[in-house]
């Protein structure tokens, strides 16, 4: 430890953030950074392994060592998964789907949030919140049956149902995000603006909205990860195969061509793909927004 | 309020929302709030509550999904607790999910220590441990069904490991340890950012003053760190334990609930309603999953109560 007098005054400013002490005292933990790259390994091994096994030709592949490295190298496997999934057709419904979930999971709940948050005070506004909260205590498998039947009655098994089962079965949580987010706005922002005569819709749409903005981010990242990435509630909903999303098409590669490895595994590349970049590009919302989702 | 000094310049409608918001008293609400409140109640009414009620009701009927069907009372559920692939679906969903959050929560938690201590490309080797939480569950169970039962066991051979050398997905009695694992890659980082947020709450004073009075690091680790972050374990277990319970894409993308019915969960039993015929049967299992579930959820909350200041 260094001497006192200096460490106090310190302190305050670094509080909260273990880095910069940390910095400050120089050594770094080489054991525990040794002991966590060979960690990563079991992370990066599945994804070298697809990555590896994209590449092979179907004689490589089937001798079943996913650790060797290609040879020869060759991008037949992605033209072949690409006409057999018909990836363009199903990267399109993917893409509507995710789309439909991150503004449809945005805008609702924000919405609702916003009446529940200025109406606290009234009965119906306040039950509400508790009633859409109670979502998080009904897992989907439960109400599946009858939703099934139900889309299926209203011409809603297609892409379109399950957008809007995404946006509902989020609800809640996004709901309970975006109140806490939106009781730490002061009021008076939104007073003035009303003197000047805005009306409810203005106030929300110019004031309230884009100081939603990180929070949207981070709804909106997790809306995506979530609807780009479901397998249960497409391969339930979705009657028509011909509309199926991407990673419920995945599964022709456990039926026939079953020993196609690598066009498989080219094929599973191009499903993880999108989000993964999308992740790299929006980390920062995906780390502050895990944690904020979880301690408000 | 000075925007009742221009009260005829303003459109009927709006009048009351300028000073209902702002007013102390209870005034009218502006009608576009509940405007904005009704798509969430609507939709939420027509896509859960109403299904929920639906099911409720079929759970007491012989309805196959389609036609007439009877009412005839709780013979459902009677036959649910007789039926022996449903108890064991139910005790496979139940061990999956404690071992799951068992394993999630220790290595998370002891990632989350390490990312939070003096090490070197913090920031990139949290890059590199959040990414499977991206991943979509049933690709990367594709990718690992391939490496369990045909990479692992090549490697298991030429090492002459014997418990290796055959697919473990293929073995009734280990199978499940694939599925563990593979959800635990997946659930990992997650678990693991909320730990990390929670380490970082832990202001660094305390460990100077125990450092000064001699404690030895696992003193720290024992006395320091654990109490002060129970809340966020708390968090954990509980968002984990159900998202465990309702386990589906890895086992379909791993096993398929093979070998035999071994690895079936209660998800994956419901969803056999639809095919089955056994339609009212099935929902009489999901009211019943939903009870656990409910259960589940309010004894960790009540076990863990006051173990944590956040566990609001």
């Amino acid at each position: 430890m260094s001497s006192v007098p200096s460490t106090i005054p310190a302190r305050p400013a670094a509080a909260g953030k273990k880095q910069q002490v940390s910095a400050g005292q120089g050594r770094s933990n080489w054991p525990a950074t040794i002991v966590l790259i060979v960690c990563t390994l079991s992370v990066l091994v599945p994804l070298y392994v697809t990555l590896s096994m994209a590449f092979k030709t179907t004689g490589q592949a089937v001798d079943g060592n996913a650790f060797s490295l290609p040879s020869p190298l060759t991008f037949d496997s992605f033209v072949q998964a690409w006409t057999l999934t018909n990836f363009p057709r199903g990267f399109a419904i993917s893409v509507f789907v995710s789309v439909t979930s991150v503004a449809g999971e945005i805008i609702v709940s924000a919405l609702a949030a916003y009446a529940i948050v200025r109406n606290w005070d009234r009965r119906l506004f306040r039950w509400s919140f508790f009633y859409l909260l109670a979502a998080m205590f009904i897992p989907f498998p439960v109400v599946a049956l009858p939703q099934i039947q139900l889309t299926g009655l209203v011409g809603l098994d297609n892409p379109l149902g399950v957008a809007l089962l995404h946006i509902v079965f989020a609800l809640a949580f996004n709901t309970m995000l975006f109140t806490a987010f939106l009781r730490s706005i002061p009021l008076e922002l939104e007073e003035s603006m009303r003197i000047d005569g805005a009306g409810t819709w203005q106030v929300f749409w110019k004031l309230i909205f884009p100081l939603l903005g990180p929070m949207s981010a981070t709804v909106g990242i997790f809306a995506f990860i979530a609807s780009w990435n479901d397998f249960m509630m497409p391969s339930l909903i979705i009657s028509d195969p011909e509309l199926q999303t991407i990673p419920v098409l995945q599964k022709i590669f456990q039926t026939q061509f079953s020993n196609s490895y690598n066009v498989a595994f080219a094929s599973y590349l191009m499903a993880m793909a999108p989000a993964i970049v999308v992740y790299l590009f929006t980390q920062r919302w995906v780390m502050s927004g895990l944690t904020q989702g979880a301690v408000k | 309020m000075s925007s009742t000094t221009k009260p005829s310049t303003r459109a009927v409608v709006r009048a009351p929302a300028a000073t209902g918001a702002t007013s102390a008293r209870k005034s009218r609400v502006d009608p576009l709030f509940y405007f904005f409140l009704f798509p969430s109640l609507a939709i939420f009414t027509l896509a859960v509550t109403l299904p929920a009620v639906l099911g409720f009701v079929y759970s007491f009927t012989n309805s196959v999904g389609f036609g007439e069907f009877d009412f005839i009372g709780i013979r459902n559920f009677i036959a649910v607790f007789q039926d022996e692939g449903v108890l064991s679906a139910y005790g496979f969903t139940l061990a999956f999910a404690l071992v799951t959050v068992i394993v999630v929560n220790a290595v998370a938690f002891f990632l989350a220590l390490g990312l939070t201590s003096r090490v070197r490309f913090r920031a990139a080797l949290r890059t590199v441990f959040v990414i499977p939480m991206v991943i979509s569950g049933i690709v990367i169970a594709f990718v690992f069904q391939y490496l369990f039962s045909n990479s692992v066991p090549l490697v298991g051979q030429s090492m002459g490991i014997e418990p290796l050398a055959t697919s473990i997905l293929a073995n009734p009695d280990l199978a499940w340890l694939a599925i563990v694992f593979v959800t635990a890659w997946q659930s990992v980082p997650s678990a693991m950012l909320i730990y990390i947020a929670g380490l970082l709450t832990v202001p660094t004073e305390v460990y100077e003053a125990s450092s000064i009075d001699g404690a030895t690091p696992w003193q720290n680790l024992r006395h320091i760190t654990l109490p002060l972050i129970a809340g966020y374990a708390v968090i954990n277990m509980v968002l984990g334990f159900k998202n465990y319970l309702n386990v589906y894409d890895i086992i379909v993308g791993l096993t398929d609930g093979g070998p035999g019915v071994a690895t079936r969960s209660v998800a994956m039993s419901i969803f056999r309603g639809f095919e089955g015929g056994d339609y009212a049967y099935q929902m009489a299992n999901a009211v019943i999953f939903f009870l656990i579930s409910i259960v589940i959820a309010l004894i960790q909350l009540r076990f863990t109560r006051g173990k944590g200041g956040i566990a609001a």
